[in-house]
């Protein structure tokens, strides 16, 4: 399972925790969701290592993130 | 594996209506968090602005009451009244707090109103398209001064914080962002301290949360959020700007 698991119909993909996560783990999908926001994706789940910048940053609290 | 972080459990499961990148989203979270980690959800009772963050109860199972714009710190003094054992909190933007609820809010810090006040400055009227506030700063664009605040016309941004901080019943004012992860672990430390202060009976909190609004300051969400550490915080230093609560 990914340390990070991000709820792609709450995700307005507006990058920010892109931008915060320092190993560079998540990137902007290609497919959009159901209301057209191109959602982040968890693109390295290996290089994940649960700092929780992502979910900091996130305004939908739509990351869940494991240790 | 254990979870470490996610919605906060006082907290509906509704999606925001914010704009992507809003920082509503985030100062609500934190709130969240506050209210689960002090125990108090059952104890709580929120008065939401008007202003973008005007549907706030949906995200909340916590019990709150609207206001007319501005008037959040009248509402929550009658309330704080009737049931001193309620933890009650206002939040408010810059617009309904710097704006029209100027009076209410000098004079519910200056009675020293056993209250909080979240406090989210995002230098503009969000929700009616982005017009100037009272905080707008000097040559900043917005829908009502197309060319940029002239502070010779229409006067300069101003510090709600410090103005509060003179008054005697204000104990804890500090200012934050929500722009990065730094500022936001250091927000939630600020608003905490301030649900605690309204806790001890101490007298009037307020955490002012310099918060991005990228949709109408025109600036991606990335931008917006720089922009926050590189213009907006020239203006409005971050870091406390009383604290009386050691004394
Ligand atoms: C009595 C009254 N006057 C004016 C308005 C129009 N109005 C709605 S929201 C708003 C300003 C909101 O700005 P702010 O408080 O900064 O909140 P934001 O939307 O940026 O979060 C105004 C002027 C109103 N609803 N009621
Ligand atoms: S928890 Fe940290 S390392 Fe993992 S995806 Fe989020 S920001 Fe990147
Ligand atoms: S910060 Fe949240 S809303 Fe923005 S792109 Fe990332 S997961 Fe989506
Ligand atoms: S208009 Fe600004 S403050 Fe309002 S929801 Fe959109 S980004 Fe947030």
């Amino acid at each position: 399972m990914s340390k990070v698991i991000i709820d792609k119909e709450i995700c307005k993909g507006c990058g920010l925790c892109i931008s915060a996560c320092p190993k560079e783990a998540l990137s902007i999908s290609k497919i959009q969701n159901s209301k057209g926001f191109f959602h982040a994706e968890v693109a390295c789940p290996e290089k994940c290592t649960s700092c929780t910048f992502c979910g900091l940053v996130c305004p939908d609290i739509a990351i869940k993130i494991y240790k | 594996m254990k979870k470490i972080f996610g919605k906060p459990e006082c907290m509906t499961d509704k999606p925001f209506h914010y704009c992507p990148g809003c920082g509503h989203g985030i100062v609500h979270r934190l709130i969240g968090e506050v209210v689960d980690e002090l125990g108090i959800q059952d104890r709580t009772i929120g008065v939401p602005p008007v202003g973008c963050a005007v549907v706030m109860y949906h995200y909340f199972n916590i019990d709150m009451t609207e206001a007319p714009h501005g008037r959040t710190p009248a509402v929550a003094t009658g309330i704080k009244r009737v049931h001193p054992d309620k933890v009650v909190f206002t939040y408010q933007g810059d617009g309904d707090l710097a704006a029209i609820g100027t009076g209410e809010i000098i004079h519910a810090a200056n009675r020293g109103e056993r209250i909080t006040t979240i406090f989210v400055n995002n230098a503009v009227y969000g929700m009616t398209g982005g017009q100037m506030a009272p905080t707008t700063l000097v040559g900043q664009k917005t829908t009502t001064t197309p060319l940029g605040r002239d502070a010779r016309l229409i006067g300069y941004p101003i510090k709600i914080s410090e103005m509060l901080a003179i008054t005697d019943g204000s104990i804890y004012i500090e200012r934050v962002a929500v722009n990065k992860p730094a500022n936001i672990i250091k927000a939630k430390k600020a608003i905490k301290k301030a649900f605690q202060i309204q806790l001890e009976d101490r007298g009037f909190s307020m955490v002012e949360v310099l918060s991005q609004c990228p949709v109408n300051l025109g600036l991606t969400s990335q931008k917006a959020a720089e922009w926050i550490d590189n213009t907006l915080m020239k203006t409005y230093p971050l870091g406390v700007i009383k604290d009386k609560s050691g004394e």
